[in-house]
């Protein structure tokens, strides 16, 4: 018996209300509008509100993906929440998720794998609907970065905003759903993109908050190339394990963390910029959350539609990376 | 292909100049009107071309066509 493989049957996002422009980080920051838009692409990014948490963008993401699918909080059987930026240190926050949504029957962890994470918990899950251990996994990508970024640092506070999205996973039709995965680490990458303190390393103290240790440190020059090779490489390594060639990719749903990585991996990749979804301009790098946020734009638009070969590939802190190629099933097609 | 042809058409390439104003002296910014990620991804491109790897701390020395020219050699 083939193995089962998941789809996505729902989708949903949720992007904060305030919206920050980079003429509104030039009275921040020593910085302008054209040095942040061609080096990022990015021009503006979403900010939550005071008192707004990760877990309440999970929500309002989860119980859209959860409406769009026509699935009941209580039918979930395990939440992931990928996320950098939990509520806390612990509970997990997909505790917190599931509690707020009421997935009395789920069980809840989260997944750490930086920028990479939703694709890790999409294939994660994926895995535990074809091993039979799940027949509903609720998959998130969450984060307020804005809670985390040095906004006295100019080189890193332009690049980060919050957002959510959230996938709900079932058993997919033959011949839909999740093809091919492959993840990756570089482990010795780690200190290039991190958040020093606040972990058993260098718990938190006066200097750790003086030395602005709490706040995300990133080579950019070293991510760059790291992120250009492996959405080079993992691309081409999950179109080789699904048999699909250049020309099989309907479309192609980059990690929006920066427009100038992804000309460079598209590029390489000899993909039509019009197979690309690209959205950074408006939401700059919201980490776990861009992937389904990129991915329900493209849905919306009509540019994804049911049968096309989709194939999602990130990286992030870690170092990590991930790809995943998906033929999209689209629930609500005509019989 | 001597390596200043080398790396002048990989320079032609990544920047999109005309290979007549690519000289050993000329300046990546200055010159050849690149910005900090145009240098990274040059760098990835001569890292592929001649089997290297360029440390950060070297590649941000390396200012001018000459001196990446001159790098590839101290280091092939």
């Amino acid at each position: 018996m083939p193995e089962q493989r998941a789809a996505i049957t729902g989708l949903g996002t949720y992007v904060p209300e305030k919206i920050l422009t980079n003429a509104e980080l030039e009275k921040m920051v020593d910085t302008s509008d054209e040095w942040i838009t061609t080096r990022t692409g990015i021009r503006e990014r979403r900010i939550a509100a005071p008192g707004e948490a990760t877990s309440d963008l999970a929500r309002e993401a989860a119980r859209r993906a959860l409406a769009d699918a026509g699935v009941e909080a209580r039918e979930i059987d395990l939440i992931i929440v990928a996320t950098n930026t939990p509520d806390m240190l612990f509970p997990a926050t997909a505790c917190l998720l599931q509690e707020s949504l009421g997935a009395e029957r789920a069980g809840a962890f989260d997944l750490l794998a930086g920028c990479t994470g939703f694709i890790y918990a999409l294939v994660t899950g994926g895995q535990f609907i074809a091993a039979g251990g799940a027949q509903t996994v609720l998959a998130v990508g969450a984060e307020t970065l804005s809670r985390i970024v040095n906004w006295r640092d100019r080189n890193t506070c332009v690049l980060f905003g919050d957002g959510a999205g959230a996938a709900v996973l079932r058993a997919a039709p033959a011949g839909y759903g999740l093809l091919a995965s492959r993840l990756g680490a570089h482990g010795a990458g780690g200190p290039l993109l991190c958040l020093p303190a606040g972990g058993s390393r260098r718990p938190a103290c006066r200097e750790t908050v003086e030395q602005d240790l709490h706040f995300v440190h990133m080579n950019g020059r070293e991510v760059f190339k790291f992120a250009v090779k492996t959405m080079e490489e993992g691309t081409r390594g999950v179109m080789e394990d699904a048999g699909l060639s250049v020309a099989d990719i309907d479309f192609l749903i980059p990690h929006q963390a920066n427009i100038r990585i992804i000309d460079a991996a598209v590029k390489r990749l000899g993909l039509a910029p019009e197979r690309v979804l690209v959205n950074v301009d408006r939401y700059g790098n919201t980490s776990t959350a861009s992937i389904p946020l990129a991915l329900q734009e493209a849905r919306q638009a009509g540019r994804i539609k049911d049968g096309d070969n989709v194939v999602l590939v990130g990286f992030g802190a870690g170092l990590t990376w991930a790809a995943a190629a998906v033929r999209w099933f689209d629930a609500r097609r005509p019989e | 292909m001597s390596v200043f042809d080398k790396v002048k058409s990989i320079i032609v390439e990544q920047l999109g100049v005309e290979e007549a104003d690519v000289n050993m002296e000329a300046s990546f910014i200055e010159d050849l009107g690149a910005d900090s990620l145009d240098i990274v991804e040059l760098v990835m491109a001569l890292e592929e071309e001649f089997d290297l790897v360029i440390p950060d701390e070297d590649a941000e020395k390396i200012r001018t066509v000459g001196e990446a020219v001159k790098y590839i050699q101290d280091h092939q």
